[in-house]
């Protein structure tokens, strides 16, 4: 039987959520029969691949680069997971939305005003989005794990629930924050 | 005041009626005000004393007629002759023409006869007729006699009985059998008990209330009095929206004149009956018409309608038995009375008896204050009253019951008029507010309109609406600047079952109407702008157009 | 004086007495029914819905917690209706403001975070408010985050009705509804206010709360009872 195409992506979060991924340890090895990492920020693959089965996606979505491959994830992904609070529903990464949504603002407070050095705002980067989003505000999102991070056991769940071709049942098992 | 003062005084106030051939009535209400009403009553009592017909002519300022597209409007009895439009100019000429020479001003009539021959005026009775400042006027035309007739020859159980034989039910929205609610709150125990009449009239373009209280507000008075005899209250408060400050100087003028004949006060008719009214002006929401709003609001709290039971009749104001009436319904009980209930009850349908008024507003070509008879068809109320849209363009829409009401398709305009027909369509009776709308309104960008009308509006004190209506408006915003995708639709019937359900009061359990209907009749306008980024009737998309991100 | 009333609720027959709410008297006989901002001791509001219920005979629900209880009552408290109404109040509700529960005083001792978790509202339908409102920390030992706030008014009736002060109360209307103290005062500067810190004990969120002190630490239920079970003393600790 094909192994399943797994991916994970890495937005504006904390990777904390990536951690947890990991902290399944040794039922990671038991997923590792079934499943075939495509893409990661753990696997050196560079442009996200076709034809992917799951995806799971930690962080929200910050800047215009991360919109263009969301959608891109979107449109080759068959199950896309929104990963931890930040993809869920914006989280801390969202809490600049706050700032009267001006990203000028953000920059100042980030890079000028509690900055010592270099105090000026950066322009290599991706343009910032004027909102953070979470997955749901930009693309449709099938099914979510929440947490700040959530628990490498609800990850195990949530992804040994879907390899067997069922509908996670989040009631009384996750918890924000 | 004695029974026989009254019978006196209306019969020699009939006879002065009488002494005159012509009585030019001027309208002299918030509607024509602005426009120079108070000139032309100058100048038609100048003109009628410079053509020396005084004794023949009597010219009196009169509260609304109906028709406030008209105005200045001006109605000469006998024949009921309305003249649209006057000026001061106009008024010298009428005088002249019609009653010096008896020949009425024909280019200067108001030609649209469809508007009243379909109407049925109950409530409105006196409307136009007569000077809502001169107590007499009232009395001349049968005033206060319902009254008497209540309390020297009628039970206060046989006003109950006769109230509930006709079939009379609230005109302030809900419907609820008046008669049924008198007789709860006769029943209840617990002294003293109050009326309320409910003035608020916080649905914008609606002013039935506001005109009768302005036009007629004995008629209100009087209702007021029968409905405390009936039901065992000692006092009453007259709940007006500060807005109002004619209605509310009118009403303070009618009840001051009451109290001076004796027909409010102590031992009214010398009976062992004795009430007294008060006004208590709102601060102008929509929400403190609700009737347990109301309550909090005359006792010095905030207006948050609060959940029932307990319902006011058994703890009202101050814990009291209350009995709360919208100005309307009161007003059709001393008609009741005089007439009868088989009378009124054969007025309208089965289930639902006599008149209603309706503001009639929006694209239509005769808007104006109507009253009809129930189960009247809304073709008939928009295109043979109202004179249809305007030309050169198509009917889409009628909006019924205020801004939560909902919208209703051409191919549901024979629907009849009555609670339960309404309802059903998803529109309500409400306060009686008609917009009709034609081909250059968008549907959704209405029902967005409306929407954040009850967002405002919310009091907050509960979650669907508060926090529901609003969200609501930003999907349909959504909608009008090209986001959201066709599975949102389901999303906000979904949402707006959860508010209509769940809401604690009516503005909540409501507001989702307009969504509702126009989701219902006048789906392809929401796909055509979700799939498509287009706007039928080209309203939305303004600024750039194009799906955002 | 009062009188008892028999009724079922969930099929199973309980004795109430007359008057008190259908939640009361679910709780009296553990049936549990989801409720936010309702509080055993004071008024009730009525307002968060989360407590709805069914009762047979009628197409409506109900909020159970100000509905009075009837003789012969056939009350329902769990359907699928319900639970897609109560998931719609708890989603608004934290979308209302920012709830962001990782940087929270009371992430692990919410209320509103555990009904999230109890009754699946695993995401947000629609769009969040980031809204912001100051932080008010003004007193000396509470502080106050509207950002957190879910207007339940716990906090206005317990100290009208428990502590009889009513340094608190809304202001404004609809969507723009604020808890104040005094007249929109600053809490340090309330004079009203006996820092009775019965507000704070009773907020099932963390909008109001002790300073210096992670809600984990308060053990925020028992409070709520002790505050409750001294309800004539006018201080505690
Ligand atoms: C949001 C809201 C606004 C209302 N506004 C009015 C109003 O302006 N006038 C009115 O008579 N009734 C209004 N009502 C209805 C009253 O609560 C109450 O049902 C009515 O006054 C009872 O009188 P009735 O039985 O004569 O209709 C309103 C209800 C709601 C829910
Ligand atoms: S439905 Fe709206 S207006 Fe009525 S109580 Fe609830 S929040 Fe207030
Ligand atoms: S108040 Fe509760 S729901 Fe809101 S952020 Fe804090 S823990 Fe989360
Ligand atoms: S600390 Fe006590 S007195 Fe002060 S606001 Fe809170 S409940 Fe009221
Ligand atoms: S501050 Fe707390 S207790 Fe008070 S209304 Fe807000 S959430 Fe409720
Ligand atoms: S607990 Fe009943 S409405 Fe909030």
């Amino acid at each position: 039987m094909a192994k399943v195409r797994l991916a994970t992506v890495w937005l504006s979060g904390c990777s904390g959520c990536h951690m947890s991924f990991l902290d399944q340890d040794e039922k990671l090895l038991e997923l590792a029969g079934e499943i075939e990492l495509v893409y990661s920020p753990i696997a050196d693959v560079k442009n996200f691949p076709e034809n992917v089965d799951i995806t799971l996606v930690e962080g929200a979505v910050g800047n215009e680069e991360q919109l263009e491959l969301l959608k891109r994830i979107r449109k080759n992904t068959k199950i896309l997971v929104a990963l931890g609070d930040c993809a869920v529903n914006g989280n801390v990464t969202a809490l600049r939305n706050s700032l009267n949504n001006s990203v000028e603002e953000v920059l100042k407070k980030a890079y000028v005003e509690n900055a010592t050095l270099k105090q000026n705002t950066p322009t290599h980067v991706p343009r910032l989005l004027k909102k953070a989003l979470a997955l749901n505000e930009a693309v449709k999102v099938d099914f979510y794990v929440p947490g700040c991070p959530p628990s490498a056991n609800l990850i195990n769940y949530v992804l040994n629930e879907l390899l067997e071709g069922r509908t996670p049942a989040l009631e009384g098992r996750f918890k924000y924050g | 005041m004695k029974p026989d003062e009254l019978r006196n005084l209306a019969q020699k106030e009939d006879e002065l009626r009488k002494s005159y051939r012509y009585r030019i009535n001027v309208c002299c209400s918030s509607g024509c005000m602005p426009f120079g009403a108070l000139k032309v009553l100058s100048a038609f009592k100048d003109a009628v004393k410079e053509s020396g017909v005084e004794e023949e002519c009597y010219v009196a300022r009169t509260g609304c007629i109906g028709t406030c597209s008209i105005a200045p409007a001006v109605l000469v009895e006998p024949g009921d002759y309305l003249y649209q439009n006057v000026t001061p100019e106009k008024a010298k000429e009428i005088v002249k023409e019609h009653i010096v020479n008896n020949r009425p001003v024909k280019s200067m009539l108001y030609g649209n006869e469809a508007y009243f021959k379909k109407q049925l005026r109950i409530v409105l009775r006196n409307a136009g007729k007569i000077d809502p400042l001169r107590i007499e006027d009232y009395i001349a035309v049968g005033g206060y006699y319902a009254l008497l007739k209540a309390l020297t020859r009628m039970t206060p159980e046989g006003v109950i009985e006769e109230v509930a034989l006709s079939g009379l039910k609230g005109r302030g929205g809900a419907g609820f059998l008046t008669g049924l609610k008198w007789r709860y709150v006769a029943r209840a125990t617990g002294s003293p008990k109050y009326v309320i009449a409910n003035l608020d009239e916080g649905d914008p373009g609606v002013f039935a209330n506001r005109t009768l209280a302005e036009a007629d507000p004995h008629a209100i008075i009087e209702g007021m009095t029968i409905a405390a005899y009936a039901v065992g209250a000692s006092k009453g408060y007259i709940y007006v929206r500060s807005e109002y400050p004619l209605a509310v100087e009118t009403l303070k003028k009618a009840i001051e004149a009451a109290k001076s004949m004796g027909l409010l006060g102590e031992k009214i008719f010398e009976t062992a009956f004795s009430f007294d009214i008060e006004l208590r002006l709102g601060a102008g929401a929509f929400v403190a018409g609700e009737e347990t709003a109301i309550l909090a609001s005359i006792e010095g709290r905030r207006a948050m309608p609060r959940p029932r039971p307990p319902y006011p009749a058994q703890s009202g104001l101050w814990g009291k038995p209350t009995l709360i009436n919208n100005v309307e319904t009161l007003a059709n009980i001393p008609v009741i009375l005089l007439k009868g209930s088989e009378w009124f009850s054969s007025i309208g349908t089965k289930n639902c008896t006599g008149t209603k008024c309706f503001s009639l507003t929006g694209k239509v070509n005769n808007p104006g204050l109507i009253e009809v008879p129930m189960g009247i068809t809304l073709r008939e109320v928009v295109f043979e009253i109202g004179g249809g849209v305007p030309p050169g363009r198509r009917f889409k829409a009628v909006q019924v019951g205020g801004p939560s009401g909902g919208f209703l398709p051409e191919q549901l305009l024979d629907l009849p008029i009555d609670y339960e027909s309404l309802t059903k369509a998803g529109a309500i009776m409400g306060s009686g507010g008609i917009v009709v709308l034609d081909d250059t309104s968008c549907m959704v960008d209405t029902a967005k309109f409306f929407t954040e009308f009850c967002v405002d509006e919310s009091c907050g004190k509960c979650t669907p609406c508060r926090a529901g209506l609003y969200k609501l408006y930003k999907i349909l915003d959504g909608f009008t600047q090209g986001e959201g995708d066709i599975q949102d639709l389901d999303k906000v019937e979904d949402l707006c079952e959860f508010i209509k359900e769940a809401s604690l009061c009516g503005l909540g359990q409501t507001a989702p109407n307009p969504t509702l209907t126009t989701l219902k009749y006048f789906r392809d306008e929401y796909v055509s702008h979700i799939v498509e980024k287009k706007c039928p009737a080209g309203k939305c998309f303004k600024d750039g157009g194009g799906a955002g991100s | 004086m009062s009188k008892t009333v028999e009724l079922t609720i969930d099929g199973k027959k309980v004795a109430a007495k007359e008057g008190d709410n259908i939640l009361k008297v679910a709780r009296e006989n553990n049936i549990y029914i989801p409720a936010l901002c309702y509080l055993e001791g004071v008024s009730s509001l009525g307002g968060c819905r989360v407590c709805v219920v069914e009762i047979r005979g009628s197409p409506k629900v109900f909020a159970s917690c100000v509905t009075p209880v009837a003789e012969g009552m056939e009350v329902i408290t769990d359907s699928e209706r319900l639970r897609r109404y109560r998931k719609w109040a708890i989603e608004l509700l934290l979308a209302e403001r920012p709830h962001v529960c990782s940087v929270c005083v009371a992430n692990g001792n919410c209320e509103l975070q555990q009904l999230a978790t109890e009754l699946g509202v695993d995401h947000l339908r629609v769009d969040r408010k980031w809204t912001n409102y100051e932080l008010d920390l003004t007193h000396e030992r509470f502080a106050y985050d509207p950002n957190r706030c879910i207007l339940c008014t716990r906090c206005i009736r317990v100290c009208d009705e428990v502590e009889g002060v009513h340094a608190i109360d809304l202001m404004l209307r609809g969507k723009n509804s604020k808890v104040i103290f005094d007249l929109d005062d600053k809490w340090g500067f309330a004079e009203s206010c006996t820092s009775c810190g019965k507000c704070s004990a009773v907020c099932p969120v963390g909008a109001l709360y002790v300073k210096g002190k992670p809600l984990s630490e308060v053990k925020k239920k028992e409070l709520v009872s002790f505050v409750m079970s001294r309800r004539s003393e006018k201080t505690i600790g």
